[in-house]
This record gives C-alpha cells, sequence and structure tokens, in this order.
C-alpha cells in the first residue's frame, strides 16, 4: 500500500511540526491561514500538547514564546495584518533567543487587500518587520510536500540557533493539495535546545566553548534567571552599557551568519550553460519552472534559482550566479522586493530585472517564458 | 519575616539598589510580595514572575526567582503561555496600571474570562511613571498628567469592577499603606485556584505628586491611609461619612471551573470515550 496521501499546505505545516515536536500552539484566526490552527486544536490535545486561541494576533504570538521558555516547543501561525501585529514580539523573541516558529501564508496586501488571494509581498516584512537591528531566519516552501519538511527544518533552526524562524508560504501553497509521503519517525534528526547540566556553573547568556547559544533552561528546572528585551550582558539583567549592546547584536548577528553554510539552502534549475537565470521562491517558483521547460525544448538557454532560505540570503551562490550568467530576472509575486536584495548582491555585475506585479494574478508560466525570449532575443 | 530577611532570601541582592524613585511604592508592593511568597511557603524554582514595561514591571529584575520582562502589555499573554506549558509552574504577573488597564487591557479581560490559574498584581500608580508622567487610565479624572496639562478629560477605570465584569474568580484591592490586607491578599490570590487579580494602590510621588501638588510621600501616603476603607466596613457607614472615601478588602473570591483542568478534563473524556 503507497504512503502518499493527498494533502493540503497548511496541514503538512502542522503535520511538519508535530514530527519536529511541536506541542504548543497559540494564536489567532486569520484567512488564509486559519487551518493551521483549526488542525493544531484537533491534533495537539490528543498527543499530551495544548493549543489555545488568544484574544489577538499579539497575544497569540505571547503565548507561544512563554510557552517556549517553558520548554515546548512552539508556533504560531498567521496572514497579512496578522504577520505586521506580531512584528514587535518577533523582535523580543530575537533579542531573548527564544526558539519559535512563526508562519505567515501570505495573501496580498497592504491593510485587509485580498484576504483569499496569493502573495510573496511579505519577504522585506519578514527581514526587516520588527524596530531594531536583528537577524532572522525564513525559509520559503514552493509545494505541499516541502511544506512539511521546511516546517521540520524551521523547528531544528530555530532550536539550533535559539531563534525566531519564520516560514513564509502563500496562499497557493496554503491551499493547494498535493500527493506527498510524509517522514517516517526517526527518517529526519530532530534538534533539541541544549540545556545547562545540574551542578555546573549557570550563566544565562554566556556561551559554553565549542557551542553556537547559551544554553537554554525550561523554567522549573531549577535555573532561576532573568529573561529581557532589554540589552542585556551574559547575566541577562539590563546593562546600559554601550560596549554590552554592541557586543550583544554583534553575537546575536554572529550566530546566523556565521552559521549561513548550514542554513541557507537553495535549488538550481539548468543553470549549467544558462545565460539567463530567474531568481524566485516559494510557489512561483513552480511557473519558472514549467516555463523553463517549456523554453528550453525551443533552445533557450534559460535556468532557475530558487531560494528555499530566504533570510540570510544567498550571498555567495547569488554572486556565483552573477559570474556565470549574463541577465537575471527576479520572478516573485510583488512589485520588487526580493530584487532589491538579489541588485544589493550582484552589485551591477550583470542586469537584474524583476518580473511581477501589485494584484492577485499568479505568475502564468506563459510570462515567463514572455519575458525570457525578450530577454533572449 | 523581617524586611532584611526577605530581602536577603528572595531578593537577586547583587542587582540592588532598586531604580525607583525616592518615596515611591513599588518597593512595598515588591516586599508584600515576597512576604506572601514566604507565608505560602513557595519554590522559588517553580515559582515564575512575569511582567511587562514600566516602573512596577522592573522588579522582577530584582527578585530571585524565574523572571521575564517582557513587552509592553503582554504579560499576561506571555505567562498564559509558560503556565499552559508547565501547568506545575506558580506563574505570577506583575504589571502597572498602563500596562494592564491601556495597552494590555485586551489581556486582561480575557485572562479573566478564561479563569486561568494566574495571578495579576497590579500595581496602580495612577499615572505613566517610566515615561515622566503622562495620564493612564487610572488617573482620576481633572488630575494633571503631562499629556493632559489642562487635567484628565476621561473618568478612570475601577480595575476592580473590570476584572470581576470580566470574569476573574478572585478580586482584591488593597493600597501600598495597608500593608497587612495586602501581604493576605496577595497570599490569597496566589493560593486561589483561577485567575487572581490584587490592585495595589501606589503612590507616585515623582510623577504624579508633584503635577497634582500631591505633597510629600508621606503626606500621599498619609492619604490613602484616610481615605482607603475596609469594603465591609464602608457596607456600615452611614451616607454622610462615606463622602470621599473609597474601598479596599476582597470583593470577589469564588470557585469556578478552572480553564486548564477544564481543558485537561475534556481531553481525558475524550480519550476514554475515544480510546485514543
Amino acid at each position: 500500500m503507497s504512503n502518499r496521501i493527498l494533502m493540503q499546505g497548511n496541514r503538512a505545516c502542522v503535520e511538519g511540526a508535530l514530527y519536529a515536536g511541536m506541542r504548543f500552539y497559540s494564536g489567532y484566526p486569520i484567512t488564509p491561514s486559519t487551518e493551521i490552527a483549526e488542525i493544531s486544536a484537533q491534533r495537539l490535545p490528543l498527543l499530551g500538547g495544548r493549543f489555545i486561541q488568544m484574544e489577538d494576533e499579539i497575544s497569540g504570538i505571547a503565548a507561544a514564546i512563554g510557552a517556549s521558555v517553558a520548554g515546548v516547543k512552539s508556533m504560531t501561525a498567521t496572514s497579512g495584518p496578522g504577520f505586521s501585529l506580531k512584528q514587535e514580539n518577533i523582535g523580543y523573541a530575537a533579542m531573548t533567543e527564544v526558539p519559535l516558529v512563526i508562519v505567515n501564508v501570505m495573501r496580498v496586501g497592504p491593510s485587509t487587500g485580498l484576504p483569499t488571494a496569493s502573495s510573496q509581498a511579505d519577504i522585506m516584512q519578514a527581514r526587516y518587520g520588527s524596530h531594531g537591528d536583528y537577524p532572522i531566519i525564513a525559509l520559503s516552501p514552493n509545494s505541499v510536500r516541502e511544506t512539511f519538511f521546511l516546517t521540520v527544518r524551521a523547528f531544528n533552526l530555530a532550536e539550533k540557533y535559539r531563534t525566531p524562524v519564520i516560514l513564509l508560504t502563500d496562499e497557493t501553497i496554503g491551499h493547494s493539495r498535493e500527493a506527498i509521503v510524509l517522514a517516517k519517525p526517526g527518517e529526519i534528526e530532530i534538534y533539541d535546545r541544549i540545556q545547562p547540566a545540574y551542578g555546573e556553573e549557570y550563566v544565562p547568556y554566556r556561551i559554553e566553548p565549542g557551542e553556537i547559544v547559551p544554553r537554554m533552561p525550561a523554567y522549573g528546572r531549577g535555573f532561576r534567571y532573568n529573561m529581557s528585551g532589554l540589552f542585556h550582558s551574559e547575566t541577562g539583567f539590563p546593562s546600559n552599557s554601550a560596549a554590552n549592546a554592541q557586543e550583544s547584536s554583534d553575537r546575536l548577528f554572529s550566530k546566523i551568519y556565521d552559521h549561513v553554510e548550514d542554513i541557507v539552502t537553495y535549488e538550481e534549475y539548468e543553470l549549467e550553460d544558462a545565460d539567463l537565470a530567474f531568481v524566485t521562491f516559494g510557489s512561483t517558483s513552480r511557473s519558472v519552472m514549467a516555463a523553463i521547460k517549456k523554453l528550453r525544448k525551443e533552445g533557450y538557454k534559460v535556468g532557475m534559482f530558487r531560494a528555499v532560505t530566504i533570510w540570510p540570503s544567498p550571498v555567495k551562490q547569488i554572486k556565483a550566479l552573477a559570474d556565470r550568467v549574463k541577465h537575471i530576472v527576479v520572478a516573485e509575486m510583488n512589485r520588487g522586493q526580493y530584487v532589491c536584495e538579489i541588485e544589493r548582491i550582484v552589485q551591477g555585475k550583470v542586469p537584474v530585472s524583476h518580473l511581477g506585479r501589485g494584484n492577485s494574478a499568479i505568475l502564468l508560466p506563459e510570462e515567463v517564458s514572455e519575458r525570457a525570449k525578450e530577454i533572449l532575443k | 519575616m523581617r524586611s532584611s530577611k526577605l530581602v536577603e532570601k528572595y531578593f537577586r541582592t547583587d542587582n540592588l539598589p532598586h531604580l525607583w524613585c525616592p518615596g515611591c511604592s513599588l518597593g512595598i508592593a515588591t516586599r508584600a510580595l515576597c512576604a506572601a511568597v514566604d507565608e505560602l511557603g513557595l519554590d522559588k524554582d517553580k515559582t515564575v514572575i512575569v511582567s511587562g514595561i514600566g516602573c512596577s514591571s522592573r522588579a522582577v529584575g530584582y527578585l530571585d526567582f524565574n523572571t521575564i520582562h517582557t513587552t509592553h502589555g503582554r504579560a499576561l499573554a506571555f505567562a498564559t503561555g509558560v503556565k499552559l506549558a508547565n501547568p506545575e509552574l506558580e506563574v505570577i504577573v506583575i504589571s502597572g496600571d498602563g500596562d494592564a488597564s491601556a495597552i494590555g487591557g485586551n489581556h486582561l479581560i480575557h485572562a479573566a474570562r478564561r479563569n486561568i490559574d494566574l495571578t495579576l498584581l497590579v500595581f496602580n500608580n495612577s499615572i505613566y511613571g517610566m515615561t515622566g508622567g503622562q495620564a493612564s487610565p487610572s488617573t482620576p479624572q481633572h488630575a494633571k498628567g503631562t499629556t493632559a496639562p489642562y487635567g484628565v478629560v476621561e473618568q478612570p477605570f475601577d480595575l476592580v469592577k473590570l476584572a470581576e465584569g470580566a470574569g476573574a474568580t478572585y478580586v482584591a484591592r488593597a493600597t501600598a499603606y495597608h500593608v497587612n490586607p495586602l501581604i493576605k491578599y496577595y497570599k490569597n490570590a496566589i493560593a486561589h485556584k483561577g485567575f487572581g487579580v490584587v490592585e495595589t494602590i501606589c503612590i507616585c510621588p515623582t510623577y504624579y505628586g508633584r503635577q497634582n501638588r500631591s505633597g510629600s510621600a508621606v503626606e500621599m501616603m498619609q492619604r490613602l491611609k484616610e481615605d482607603y476603607v475596609l469594603n465591609t466596613n464602608y457596607e456600615k457607614m452611614p451616607e454622610e461619612q462615606r463622602q470621599g472615601k473609597k474601598v479596599y478588602g476582597e470583593f470577589v473570591n469564588k470557585i469556578l471551573p478552572e480553564y486548564i483542568e477544564e481543558f485537561d478534563r475534556i481531553i481525558a473524556d475524550l480519550k476514554g470515550e475515544t480510546n485514543v
């Protein structure tokens, strides 16, 4: 009997979260992410976990952070306006280094926008949405299957790097139904945060030799410490020192940017001899892939670079791409966001243009082909 | 227990002196919490104190428990997550009047509605002290704040009535002057199964007192003594004596199904029925 099942993207997200060990979900209903809350509400209690529908988006993420601090892997999901509302506490989790997964099933904005329509216009908000300087990890799946695996990975990265991780899906992926084979127990390695051992000196934000982040004991285990969104010294207590703030900020950034090799994943397709590369991510890559298959048959040297990890961006790979191809087109369902990042990385080495728009119509393979032919004619 | 002993046992003495102004009563409220914890015999390792942002919320940095200084207004929401993740923990929230009833008002009413087993201590000094004296939802009508230079137009919240109306199952109020009742109410609220709220009327001589010509800290404390009457005594007072008096005391103390127990009961029943 085949293990292949037909599953919706939002359900695959919950299945991935449960596989990774998520046992707490708190959130607020919002289209098109609501199924993630509904399915979590149904599944978690039966697995010894807890679900709570909070009074708003802000408390949805706040409770998830609280549960993570108490030692339980936690998730919250939202869309559009809700993602805006969660931003302050995303910054809090980044500052206090609390592992957490935040799912944003992107819809068309700004404001209420088009609640049931797909978009990829929260790319920059995912990176820079909260105030102040902080790093973030954001992953973007392009299928139901990948939603499952990237949700598992989001939890693993959150635990390993003590950071909030954003899973950026979109309405197309969240509401699509595709065949999927879920991983068997034990098939994917699950990473759990390192907790301090009893009997050793515990300094809350000190890093042990050979480790990446400070150890994080669950509240209640006997390591009484203070957590604060104020800049804090390694003791966990507030510090107004500029030198300490610089050192803390450096460490927050280096724990992510010193490990881009581990964090950044991507897919390359037909790039070996390509003159033109489409840089894309998420559901738009499906249209790009379809177009490239057709264009290749017609003899056009076109390929695709798909960022699976959106943030931190794949700087090394994009630089290498700019050395190989003559043109780059960034295809995304927005008016031009990730293209800014790609232009920044490419630094004029080859022409970079944008293919996208501000409405709800997903990019079609024909539009991708048309752009390729215009450039390569 | 003597104050010096309480400080030794429950304070992170390395972090002292505290940042509160001379004459501030937040220290009295914080001491009362330690006294309550001591009398209840709570395990420091199993006790979590959650706070938001503001003068009162800075108390957590001085207290030797599992402490979390969160974002403005959100302490109850963080605390809800902590408690659900590990119901064995005793979770106490310290919040100011602005934190609890303005930016965090939504979380206050919903924690009360849920009757989740948390304790909320509102240290109410009737002003935003940390930011320099702006009007809060507790600033009396016509009193001054830096954002209400001609006096506050709106009427203040009655936090006791708000909490009661939203469904809190233990609600009390005391003042920084009435320390013995304060400790008793803190103890009762913490021991209470369900959502307990204790409003502590505090004084802020620096940012409330100066603008409102309230006199010295001693005079402000004297006024708490004179103005506040125990609710059961107030009931017996003739109408003419009630003029200008305010009440403290226990206002609600009832047992209703607590959120986590109810959640677990439903799931246990479900598992029993379906043999999951």
